[in-house]
């Protein structure tokens, strides 16, 4: 009968799980995203009704929508960067505690847009490195909470034990 | 509304002003000289209490005049507007008296105006650049300034050090991205209206 059972049996295991620590520690990130809003344009309204009760993103454990840049991971920039904006957009992502993410949430945040101005950054990841593109003007909030399925997926292959013993390593170096 | 009665006492009362022809609201160009007075005037002796706009014209690098400030009042009891034109005292450095101690709704006005055409407002509390940022050398809505921009360094040093990030020109491929107004969404989305040239290919003249 015991040969049948697939799933985890206490009686014959004893109370141990054998895991790596990869796999623990990207299941904890990628359940407990924090998201900060930059919301620069009509994007951060798409962004507000994921947030809210009828797409409701807490589903995938990133309610916790944190206006400080330092309670938060994973920076979702909604709307038009502005060469005027960039420079606060960088100081705010270098605020940002390790590890972070970001999302260019849009067409102005991913390629600078509809805006080919004099004025407009041509796309977010000329100043800050970018994990997920969303396309849209604005995207709905299906889009975007995609997005966010496809960043706990990327979040969940990383090497995260190879990337805390190097930065540990290069803090006591 | 404004009749022909209200009009003629005005160019009577004051001499500095012409009528200019309009099709839409009364249109006058007024002497520069006298640009502030008369504002005071519609403000405090007539009823023009609202300054709707003030906005500038670039009439090209060649013109006799290049810059001129182009102001609309509203008067809520005549329910009607003025248009008052006055041209800017220089070519190269454009100056004109603010008129933001009459109508405090003129400060931030007069900022864009300096920010997009270099036009120094005097007597203005503030006069720096509302828009685009303190050190940004050009003025681009002058008639000289490229849509796309013209390579500038980014004002933060020490972001341009980790990102190597700069001011550039944004790609122009097939002409600014513009809406046509009218059809189904999916064709009036904004794109590019002449896709026969991109960057490789150059736009035929």
């Amino acid at each position: 009968m015991i040969a049948n059972e697939v799933a985890y049996n206490g009686k014959v295991e004893g109370d141990v799980i054998v895991t790596k620590a990869d796999a623990v520690i990207n299941w904890i990130r990628k359940h407990s995203v924090w998201p900060m809003p930059m919301g620069l344009a009509c994007c951060a309204i798409e962004l507000m009704a994921s947030a809210a009760s009828r797409y409701d993103i807490s589903r995938f454990g990133m309610e916790v929508m944190r206006f400080s840049p330092r309670q938060s991971d994973c920076m979702i920039v909604a709307g038009t960067v502005t060469y005027k904006m960039a420079e606060v957009v960088r100081r705010i992502y270098d605020q940002m505690g390790d590890p972070k993410w970001v999302v260019a949430m849009g067409a102005c945040a991913s390629t600078g847009g509809m805006y080919r101005s004099y004025a407009v950054m041509q796309g977010v990841d000329n100043i800050v490195p970018v994990d997920v593109y969303v396309s849209g003007c604005p995207p709905r909030p299906e889009a975007l909470l995609d997005a966010m399925m496809k960043l706990q997926d990327k979040i969940g292959k990383e090497s995260s034990v190879k990337a805390l013993t190097k930065s540990a390593s290069a803090v006591s170096s | 509304m404004i009749d022909q009665d209200f009009i003629d006492e005005l160019l009577v009362k004051h001499e500095y002003l012409s009528l200019v022809s309009h099709e839409d609201c009364l249109t006058l160009s007024c002497n520069r000289d006298h640009w502030l007075n008369f504002a005071s005037y519609l403000s405090l002796e007539e009823t023009f209490d609202l300054l709707v706009d003030l906005t500038a014209i670039d009439h090209g690098e060649d013109a006799e005049v290049r810059f001129s400030v182009v102001c609309h009042y509203y008067s809520r009891v005549h329910h009607d507007y003025i248009r008052v034109h006055v041209e800017c005292a220089s070519n190269e450095n454009p100056e004109i008296l603010s008129i933001s101690s009459v109508y405090p709704s003129a400060d931030w006005h007069e900022r864009e105006t300096f920010d997009m055409f270099g036009i120094r407002f005097t007597n203005h509390p503030n006069m720096k650049r509302i828009l685009m940022w303190d050190e940004y050398p050009y003025f681009p809505l002058r008639k000289e300034f490229p849509l796309a921009g013209i390579d500038t360094p980014l004002p933060a040093p020490d972001v341009v050090e980790v990102t190597d990030a700069s001011v550039e020109p944004a790609p122009m491929m097939g002409g600014p991205f513009v809406s046509s107004g009218s059809g189904p969404m999916s064709d009036s989305e904004p794109r590019a209206k002449d896709e026969s040239w991109t960057e490789k290919s150059e736009k035929p003249v």
